[in-house]
């Protein structure tokens, strides 16, 4: 594949989910979702069991919704094959044919597709992620991560408009995740269509232009990541904070209007942050000039649910 | 039939252990035909039991049984199968071309050894080989596809095909007669009697009934198989 291919800019590459829900029996899996994802790096981004794989699946067509429509380009997708020629997915699943080389399975995917030079392709395909050396391995032999790249590889080979990424970076270590942040920022830049699902804020922030946020089956929120992030910074805050002299940077933290409350605790000092931004400029300079030492500062609720509830609670109001 | 799907489902089957189980049963059946010629001499008698109760009653159903249902559930027990199936190219195609792997794995190996075992007993004498042969081929492409259909249908393909062959098979065609008009087995032995002319075998079955039925079946289980494959759902962990 090259990354520079004309055809890309013809074709617009737009997802559509048009009031999809999809159920299991009694269980409500996604709930009721209207999204168009177009040209660009999208994430889809929410705690684990939030339907992202479901949604994902669905435009992939893999999942038929229980009520609304998935389409691509308004056409459909489920019963679709011939969108393959426009989508690549990349499975979270790991398994691969493990009794192939790389280099076996990437040119198969080649073959698979029809392209008219399967083995230029492959070589292409595996030279973008870095697996060129490896190719000539049996796939069962791979770490997580070089599985991942390989999977990646197959799913690029005929230089799709619509690239689906599950949970891609799973597995990979720091710098094979770079790599893979650059080459799908790059393959957005050039006008393709990328949709990847993820549960860190962090991962998605780093690629993604544009954000869905899905909490619950619930479409949560949907925009800039800034502005998400924004949102998400927004929100009240609780830090506990250790230091050489807590009874005096609590006197001082109280008297500022960035925390709302301050309290001093056998751990440390207690803060609730109203204004994030405020408080994590203003709490360096305070210590420096109180002279006092900060041992730690750390977040108390930064964990993920309590993010995604805060955006639900804030996009209902 | 796709060459690349066919490649990948061959080298999937004959690549690995599942190998070893798809030869077990054929070289089990020469082996006691080898016996028996040892300890009995020419027997067409104990051919044409052997025939019936193992190559046909035994053999051919877990052939089919183990090739039908490995050329695709496994592929979609581990997720596998989205590797061809995120392709343009239509489904029933995809279950064409893995019928075709499995039936041909069946046919070449049922036959084969069908007819070695036979012929080491009692050469070509009644036309005892070449009937149970071609009995072994045809009944070993009609499994095929009824358990590939399984392995599209449900995760418990094996459970469930273990059970159709041995209680329907075995124990109900055995003693309902009405059932037997129902069985695999019994058009392939029907298939065998045709060319046979031994006066120690014959069968219920009628040809003008057995050919038909195997053919609709084969070509509904394939049919049905492709059908299955698009509506194929994969649910996530998510």
């Amino acid at each position: 594949m090259t990354t520079t291919s004309s055809p890309v800019t013809t074709r617009q590459g737009v997802l559509e989910l048009a009031q999809v829900s999809r159920w299991y029996g009694n269980v409500v899996a996604v709930n009721d979702v209207t999204m168009t994802i177009g040209p660009g790096v999208t994430g889809l981004l929410g705690p684990n069991g939030a339907g992202k794989s479901t949604l994902l699946h669905m435009m992939a067509g893999f999942l038929a919704p229980s009520s609304g429509t998935a389409t691509l380009d308004g056409g459909r997708i489920w019963h679709n094959h011939e969108i393959y020629r426009r989508i690549g997915l990349v499975p979270e699943k790991e398994a691969v044919y493990g009794f192939l080389t790389g280099w076996q399975f990437v040119l198969s995917s080649a073959r698979l597709h029809g392209l008219p030079s399967p083995g230029d392709a492959a070589k292409r395909a595996l030279d973008l992620v870095e697996m060129t050396d490896a190719a000539g391995r049996r796939v069962e032999t791979y770490s997580k991560g070089m599985r991942q790249r390989v999977k990646v590889a197959a799913a690029l080979v005929h230089d799709p408009q619509v690239l689906l990424l599950d949970e891609p970076f799973n597995g990979m270590d720091p710098r094979q995740r770079l790599h893979l942040m650059d080459l799908v920022r790059r393959m957005g830049e050039e006008g393709r269509t990328i949709l990847f699902s993820s549960h860190i804020l962090e991962e998605v922030e780093r690629v993604a232009h544009h954000i869905e946020v899905l909490v619950a089956g619930r479409h949560a929120a949907s925009g800039d990541y800034r502005e998400i992030r924004r949102r998400m910074a927004d929100r009240p805050h609780l830090f506990r904070v250790r230091s050489s002299d807590d009874r005096r940077l609590a006197a001082a933290l109280i008297a500022d209007a960035s925390s709302s409350a301050v309290s001093l605790t056998e751990q440390g000092v207690e803060v609730q942050v109203t204004d994030y931004a405020r408080f994590t400029a203003l709490l360096p300079r305070m210590a420096r000039d109180l002279a006092v030492h900060l041992w730690q500062v750390s977040p108390t609720d930064e964990d993920l649910e309590s993010v995604f509830s805060y955006l639900i609670s804030g996009s209902s109001r | 039939m796709n060459t690349v799907v066919a490649d990948i489902t061959y080298r999937a089957m004959l690549g690995r252990k599942r190998i070893w189980l798809l030869v077990l049963l054929p070289v089990a059946l020469v082996a006691l035909a080898a016996l028996l010629r040892l300890v009995n001499g020419q027997d067409e008698q104990t051919a044409v039991l052997l025939m019936k109760s193992f190559a046909i009653g035994t053999m051919l159903p877990l052939l089919g049984l183990i090739a039908g249902t490995g050329v695709i559930a496994p592929e979609i027990e581990d997720g596998t199968i989205i590797h061809l199936l995120a392709k343009p190219i239509s489904r029933p195609v995809i279950a064409v071309t893995k019928f075709v792997v499995a039936a041909s794995l069946v046919a070449v190996l049922a036959a084969v050894s069908t007819y070695a075992s036979a012929y080491l007993l009692v050469g070509s004498e009644s036309g005892v080989a070449t009937g149970f042969t071609l009995g072994a081929l045809f009944g070993g492409v009609a499994y095929a596809a009824v358990f590939l259909l399984l392995g599209v249908l449900t995760r418990h393909a094996v459970a469930v095909g273990v059970i159709y062959a041995l209680v329907w098979e075995g124990v109900v065609g055995g003693y309902v007669p009405g059932a037997r008009k129902f069985s695999i087995q019994q058009w392939a032995q029907s298939l065998a009697d045709q060319v046979s002319s031994s006066p120690f075998f014959s069968t219920e079955v009628t040809l003008g009934f057995a050919v038909p039925a195997m053919v609709i079946v084969t070509i509904g289980a394939v049919v049905w198989t492709g059908q299955r494959l698009r509506s194929l759902s994969l649910t996530g962990d998510d």
